[in-house]
């Protein structure tokens, strides 16, 4: 096991001071956190250091070629954002669309559903 | 000629909140225009989360945010007329509006509610030297190409301005598989929310350069790449420390302006500081009857605002039809130390809808921790706390009527407490 000790900057967002969260890890586990005014900025560094998460939106095409706007219905890890992308370039949908529809399941094998965010007549 | 109660040019947020609040006041006739082929304004390319987080305390994406509005004004019978421009408006309140199906339309309304909206300030606004290559954009134009129409504007690309829509549309290319070298900001400080610095730019490893600005354009067809410099505290750019970059594609986010032609047009009184109509506390124009809410009055950061406000312009039409215009006395509302504007600009004190107003205000730099005072010709009336005060983020708050009453006039200031703020974002 190495023991490395490695240092990372968050900027917490969770409210508007967006305190800058400094979080010191050995050998990959959490030593050290300082730099947030508050206990909500311990806990969004932790899960931003260790495995930050991200709502996707982005659009699909549809099969008349117009566009869909569409959302992940739950955030996934940031490292699957462009896996994500990549797999719903692939995707045609057939109208109609009612706003909330699974247009894609389980995108980048992650068990999140993409929800179209509009209806297409 | 068509009669109408009441017409709302513009079916953004804004008409379409102001739409549903009229009907659900109980006026029949409400009559939306708008010159685009479906309603929703400009929510309709802005497919990111962020909206609705004060009125529905959900996240929604700008189309769910518009789909709601839409739904729901038409089961209230709203009727939208689209593909429809409104060219002109008369202090009497007869429209001239033009379409394909019917030509010119001729409206005479009871009350008219102005939610135009805004547009963006284009490169003619900020004098960027250079040729005029293809390849230089707005950040919402640029929104609407990849988000609406499917068209990439370009492959590598610098933004100019780092207000939320600068910054959405970083990342927005990024997913898109375009290389973003860099967003350029004149300021010390970002225009945007530091969580849209964070999850737009940081994400992405995309560089932010605060004090820097595009001072040259290159190529002659297409874009060739940017001269970027740093500015000195003058905003003067430092030409030693001009560099290169190369990039087929700029987009400009710098700044937007309420779209008022028409309003001029009319002769309605315009506040050359927010660019949109001065109005009293029912949101009503210097024309008795005529309303306005939205990004035409003042430009929002946030559509809970706008609802907000929309809601209340609606009230006072309801209010105008059922008693018709009464000559207010209207005391000024002064913008003092350290803000830019506020609204309403002035009140009368004995018509404020349900025992309050809602002040609107922005302050002139980022400061760590501020106190506002509100004031009368008697001295402070009420004063609160501020921290994290931001030009980009407005500032709102109520004030009662009982808190107001007997005053000749009614004073805000920002007194900047404390140190300055610790970062740049
Ligand atoms: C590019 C861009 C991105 C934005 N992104 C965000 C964001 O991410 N989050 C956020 O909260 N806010 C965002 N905003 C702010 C946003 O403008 C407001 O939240 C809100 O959409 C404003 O609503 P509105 O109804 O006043 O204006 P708009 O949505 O602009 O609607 C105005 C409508 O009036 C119509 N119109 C104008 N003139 C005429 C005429 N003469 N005749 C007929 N119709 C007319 C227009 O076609 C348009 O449909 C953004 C603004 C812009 C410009
Ligand atoms: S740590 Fe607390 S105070 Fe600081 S930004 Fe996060 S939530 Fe706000």
């Amino acid at each position: 096991m190495s023991t490395a000790i490695e240092e990372k900057t968050v900027t917490c967002i969770v409210c508007p001071s967006g305190c800058v969260v400094r979080v010191v890890l050995k050998g990959g586990k959490i030593a050290g956190i300082s730099g947030n005014m508050c206990r909500k900025g311990t806990d969004y560094a932790k899960t931003e250091v260790i495995n930050p998460m991200r709502i996707l939106t982005t659009t699909v095409r549809m099969e008349d070629n117009r566009l869909l706007p569409v959302k992940t219905e739950r955030p996934l890890p940031k490292a699957l954002i462009f896996d994500a992308m990549k797999e719903l370039s692939h995707v045609r949908v057939k109208a109609p669309v009612k706003i909330g529809q699974v247009v894609y399941p389980n995108v980048a094998d992650t068990g999140v559903n993409v929800v179209a965010t509009r209806s297409w007549k | 000629m068509q009669n109408r109660e009441l017409v709302i040019i513009g079916g953004g947020p804004a008409g379409l909140s102001a739409a549903v609040e009229a009907r659900k006041l109980g006026i029949k006739d409400v009559l939306v225009i708008d010159r685009e082929s479906e309603p929703g304004g400009i929510l309709k390319q802005c497919i990111h989360t962020g909206f609705g987080l004060h009125i529905f305390n959900e996240e929604l994406t700008g189309p769910e945010y518009a789909e709601r509005f839409i739904e729901e004004a038409e089961r209230l019978g709203v009727e939208i007329m689209l593909d429809t421009m409104v060219l002109e408006l008369t202090a009497d309140r007869r429209l001239v509006a033009i379409n394909s199906r019917e030509g010119l339309v001729e409206i005479k309304a009871k009350t008219v509610i102005l939610a135009m909206g805004c547009r963006e300030r284009t490169r003619g606004a900020i004098n960027i030297p250079g040729f005029r290559p293809a390849g230089v954009f707005t950040a919402g134009t640029a929104q609407r190409f990849v988000n609406i129409e499917g068209y990439m504007p370009g492959r590598k690309i610098v933004i100019l301005g780092s207000g939320d829509i600068g910054l959405i549309m970083a990342r927005r290319l990024t997913l898109e598989g375009a290389e973003v070298q860099c967003v350029v900001e004149i300021m010390p400080y970002s225009n945007g929310l530091i969580r849209n610095v964070v999850q737009c730019l940081e994400d992405y490893d995309i560089p932010l350069l605060l004090k820097h600005t595009v001072v040259n354009i290159h190529g002659r067809k297409r874009v060739e790449g940017v001269t970027i410099a740093e500015v000195d505290d003058d905003m003067k750019p430092v030409m030693e420390t001009a560099r290169f970059v190369s990039c087929d594609t700029l987009l400009l986010s710098v700044g937007l302006i309420p779209e008022n032609e028409l309003s001029r047009m009319t002769n309605i009184e315009i506040d050359e500081v927010t660019g949109g109509p001065v109005v009293n506390q029912r949101l009503e124009t210097s024309l008795p009857g005529i309303f306005a809410c939205g990004n035409v009055l003042h430009v929002h950061d946030l559509v809970d605002y706008v609802t907000q406000e929309a809601v209340l312009a609606a009230r006072g039409a309801a209010l105008y039809l059922a008693s018709g215009s009464k000559k207010y006395e209207h005391i000024p509302v002064v913008t003092g130390d350290n803000l830019r504007y506020v609204l309403p600009q002035r009140i009368n004190v004995d018509a404020v809808l349900e025992g309050k107003v809602n002040f609107f205000m922005r302050s002139v730099r980022p400061m760590a921790k501020a106190e506002l005072f509100i004031e009368s010709e008697w001295g402070v009336i009420k004063s609160r706390t501020l921290r994290h005060v931001r030009p980009s983020e407005m500032i709102s708050i109520q004030v009662s009527r009982d808190e107001m009453i007997g005053s000749e006039i009614i004073k805000f200031r920002l007194q900047e407490e404390g140190g300055r703020v610790e970062h740049g974002n």
